[in-house]
């Protein structure tokens, strides 16, 4: 099948940037929507022109690398699908399609359809994790934890930190991702400890990192790739207001 | 040279405990002082990082992704293993010891693998309390299952998603050192030089992957954690930037490259669909606990899976290996995949392909608990291919997937450079020849967490820190080469893309140097590959430019060593005159058709030294001496 596309082009972040268009022939429905990238990039390299700079790296769903919002839906909108695991199937001949990179006040472009996603890091380092120190733990079966707890923790931790959740969002929230750690944690014995610390900071240093606040849109949800529910965000808010009236 | 991989003396179980005794100390006042580069942000990278910044060592860490969490390891599926005996099922650190030494044909050191299965029950304990969500049974205790080469259920996991769950938890413990200043992350920052002083390893270059930037940090001791080579195949289960560019610069500066030719080759991974595909996706051995794997009897029968009766199916891993039946390690699985396409057998458009059913699994247990063991391989596999595991069996064929090879290095984790250090895939060792399933996410944390923090000490005790500085002749020399290197590679403008280089090398290689060898292929790749390299150097066309963020300038720096490294794999392979674990040679069979050993000549760790780009590189021996064991034929029947 033959594809127009228009892509977004911007070579830094004081550029300005805009919306190209590339035809993409021949495309098999086989592919994934980043080895159509990838045809349409070797054509670009033998027409001698800059190729489109886009981020990805495991293609197979996990590594939370790619970051691409087409026709209007970060990741493309098929169910619990990143774009690398997105296949032309889903697209027919002659289909317009729109590529766009995350765009957040919290992630400042790059290049093209990269961002700069370092303030989920931040967050990370603020605090979400367990402080504990390598070597000296006790034997792991010695922690018990029920199974169901064991699952929604799980649930949780299955986030890729893409920032879909961002990107979707119309605040520009990283509710969502935040939500994700310091639920998985929350539900352990291991990270109750730390628990309201945990989700003072991390909430503190979202908001210092420019993110917008929740405002109930569930945007994130639909646009997350690995089916994080936005009841964790009620979670978060509960957690949140344990730890002010302590 | 004969090589001495140092291991202590002792009996095998009292090695490690004592070696620890022994090995000097830095003085917790003085860590601060001493500065370890970390390349590499994966479970080796980002465990050993962490660890050494909560012991107080100045520690800088680099990836090339955008954040240390995005490392390789993310993508690990099946599981963790360790000695823990949970299940009651006669485990122990010797049974864990002697089945990766099995697995690993008797090519790797006794010494090594022992201290791995001590310390992997101080993995899990690590890993619970930093609150990774393993898999719990009802009563709440940590579950375990089953993986190829072991009759054991000794495998920890945290749904299809072990690896993740894992990196995630020392992406967390290294978040906490970066917040507390002891750690310096540089993401998005490639190492492309090695910087040797007088012998030892005091730094490395890299160049900024936004800016373009080419700089040099300086430091007491380097650490390799950059993974595995097999991108070397261009298609493989590696992710699109894994490469083996900072270990090939490393031994161009020197450092010895061992076992380069065992890779392995798993067996379950989805078939290739067209000249377009990128990369191979695995789907995790944990399946093999509930899928049979079979073909048709007869050669080309095109009938829909099922319209083909029972009695008509071959179950080949059941029939040929009847004690580990679908359980058999990778390499034996691989090989018996290839044998039953190769005899026209295969399924699928292709016919590369065999089936992997879970039809009488979901008949004993249903689809619930099917779908609750893997159902996030069942919907990747639909996403992919768009059929349903489910409702007919699943197609798979073997696909290169990872390194037992690596960088040589001594029980201390030491390469032949003092002050190099190599840890997890990127090192060679203790897979030996093949290595078993859920065993390389232990080898990484084991280095990182609990090997490297006291072997580094006992180098860095006996020399002051911050004796060299950036500003040494070797650095500007180091920078001026790999600015040297960039500028060539945007100046060719020759025809081809990097990307069709890669692809016409992966080629060569998965043809001459894939799961069957033989002294005609691998003399063919070694004349083929030189003869592509020197056309890459004439006609490859990078374009955009070197100060600036461009992703195929990056491409053809890693082509262009693995150009080289292709050439050194499969001289490895000519020279070891027998068939061992990944490493089959047509040749050296049984009349059975199983891989067949030559313990005479060739129990011994080949170890190379680069010699120049087109000149032969040099072979020294570490020879591999069995204390405990003995040799045997490795037999899963
Ligand atoms: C799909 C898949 C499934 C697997 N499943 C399992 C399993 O179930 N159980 C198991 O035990 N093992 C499994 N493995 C193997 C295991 O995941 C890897 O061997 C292991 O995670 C490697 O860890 P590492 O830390 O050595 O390297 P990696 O995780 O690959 O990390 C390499 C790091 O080095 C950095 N790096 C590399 N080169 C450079 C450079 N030049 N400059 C700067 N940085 C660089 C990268 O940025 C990255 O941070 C699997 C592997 C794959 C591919
Ligand atoms: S490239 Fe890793 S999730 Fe898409």
């Amino acid at each position: 099948m033959d594809l127009k596309l228009y892509v977004w082009r911007q070579k830094g972040p004081d550029s300005p940037g805009k919306l190209e268009q590339f035809t993409a022939k021949n495309i098999s429905p086989d592919m994934s929507f980043l080895e159509m990238l990838d045809e349409v990039n070797e054509e670009l390299v033998k027409e001698g022109k800059e190729t489109i700079a886009f981020d990805h790296d495991c293609r197979e769903g996990i590594c939370g690398t790619c970051s691409q919002v087409i026709n209007g839906i970060p990741h493309g909108g098929q169910d619990k699908t990143t774009v690398c695991q997105l296949h032309m199937r889903k697209f027919k001949d002659g289909d317009s399609i729109y590529i766009e990179p995350w765009r957040a006040k919290a992630f400042p472009l790059v290049k093209d359809l990269i961002v700069d996603r370092s303030a989920l890091d931040r967050i990370i380092q603020a605090g979400g994790y367990v402080s504990n120190h390598t070597g000296g733990s006790p034997d792991g079966n010695a922690i018990l934890i029920p199974k169901p707890d064991a699952e929604v923790s799980m649930d949780a931790a299955e986030c890729i930190g893409c920032g879909g959740c961002v990107a979707a969002c119309p605040n520009g929230s990283a509710m969502l991702f935040t939500a994700a750690k310091v639920t998985q944690l929350a539900m352990l014995p291991q990270g109750k400890v730390e628990a309201a610390q945990r989700v003072c900071v991390m909430t503190e240093q979202m908001l210092k990192e420019g993110f917008g606040n929740c405002s109930n849109h569930y945007e994130c949800q639909d646009a997350c790739p690995k089916g994080i529910k936005v009841s964790f965000i009620a979670k978060l808010n509960r957690e949140f207001i344990k730890a002010s009236v302590k | 040279m004969i090589l001495d991989g140092k291991c202590p003396s002792g009996p095998l179980a009292e090695k490690w405990d004592k070696h620890r005794q022994d090995m000097k100390l830095v003085n917790p006042n003085n860590k601060r002082k001493y500065k370890i580069i970390v390349v590499g942000t994966g479970l080796a990278g980002a465990s050993a990082a962490a660890t050494l910044g909560e012991l107080g060592y100045n520690v800088e860490a680099f990836c090339y992704q955008d954040s240390a969490r995005r490392a390789h390891s993310i993508a690990a599926q099946g599981g963790i293993n360790a000695a823990k005996n949970y299940p009651n099922d006669s485990d122990s650190i010797y049974r864990l010891f002697y089945d990766t030494i099995k697995g690993g044909d008797f090519r790797a050191r006794e010494a090594n693998v022992y201290r791995l299965a001590q310390v992997s029950n101080n993995i899990i304990d690590q890993c619970v309390a930093q609150g990774v969500p393993f898999a719990r049974d009802y009563a709440g205790y940590l579950d375990n299952r089953s993986f190829g080469g072991a009759q054991v259920s000794r495998t920890f996991y945290a749904r299809g998603q072990t690896g993740q769950q894992l990196l995630l938890g020392a992406y967390a413990t290294f978040s906490r050192q970066v917040k507390a200043g002891t750690v310096k992350l540089h993401s998005r920052t490639e190492m492309l030089d090695l910087v040797v002083v007088d012998g030892e390893a005091k730094g490395i270059t890299v160049r900024d992957m936004v800016t373009g930037k080419i700089s040099s940090y300086a430091a007491d001791a380097v650490c390799l954690c950059t993974g595995g080579y097999v991108n070397v195949y261009f298609l493989s289960t590696n992710a699109q930037g894994c490469s083996v560019t900072a270990n090939y610069r490393a031994y161009k500066k020197g450092a010895f490259f061992a076992n380069p030719c065992y890779t392995q080759i798993h067996p379950t991974c989805i078939p290739v669909t067209g000249e377009h595909q990128s990369k191979l996706t695995l789907m995790s051995e944990s399946l093999r606990n509930d899928g049979r794997v079979w073909v048709p009897k007869k050669k080309g029968d095109k009938r829909p899976p099922h319209e083909i009766p029972e009695d008509e199916r071959d179950y080949y891993l059941e029939r040929k290996y009847p004690s580990y039946g679908n359980l058999a390690p990778r390499d034996i699985s691989s090989r018996a995949a290839k044998e039953a396409c190769d005899d026209g057998r295969g399924v699928g458009p292709s016919g590369f392909g065999v089936y992997l059913d879970f039809a009488d699994s979901i008949k004993r247990l249903g689809e619930n608990t099917i779908r609750e063991r893997y159902g996030n391989l069942f919907e990747m596999y639909e996403r992919i291919t768009d059929e349903n595991g489910y409702k007919q069996p699943m197609r798979i064929y073997p696909a290169l997937h990872y390194a037992m090879g690596g960088l040589w290095v001594d029980y201390n984790l030491s390469s032949n450079i003092p002050g190099l250090y190599v840890l997890g895939e990127a090192n060679f060792s203790d897979h030996g020849a093949n290595r078993l399933g859920a065993s390389a996410l232990m080898q990484g944390l084991a280095d990182g967490y609990f090997v490297i923090p006291y072997t580094i000490a006992d180098y860095l005790a006996k020399s002051k820190p911050g004796i060299v500085k950036v500003d040494h002749p070797e650095f500007k020399k180091s920078q001026e080469d790999v600015s040297a290197l960039t500028t060539k590679l945007l100046s060719i403008n020759g025809k081809r893309s990097p990307k069709e280089f890669w692809r016409d090398l992966g080629k060569i290689m998965w043809e001459n140097v894939g799961m069957a060898r033989s002294e005609q292929s691998l003399k063919k790749a070694i004349q083929l590959i030189p003869e592509l390299r020197e056309e890459f150097w004439k006609n490859v066309k990078v374009v955009g430019s070197g100060d600036t963020l461009n992703q195929e300038l990056e491409k053809a720096g890693r082509i262009a060593d693995f150009l080289e490294f292709g050439e050194l794999l499969a001289r490895d392979a000519l020279d070891r005159n027998e068939s061992c674990g990944g490493h089959f040679r047509v040749e050296y069979q049984t009349g059975e058709g199983e891989a067949k050993r030559n313990d005479k000549d060739y129990c011994y760790v080949a170890a190379w030294q680069f010699k120049g780009t087109d000149k032969e590189p040099e072979l020294h021996k570490e020879p591999l001496t069995f204390e405990t064991l003995q040799l045997a034929e490795r037999s899963y029947k």
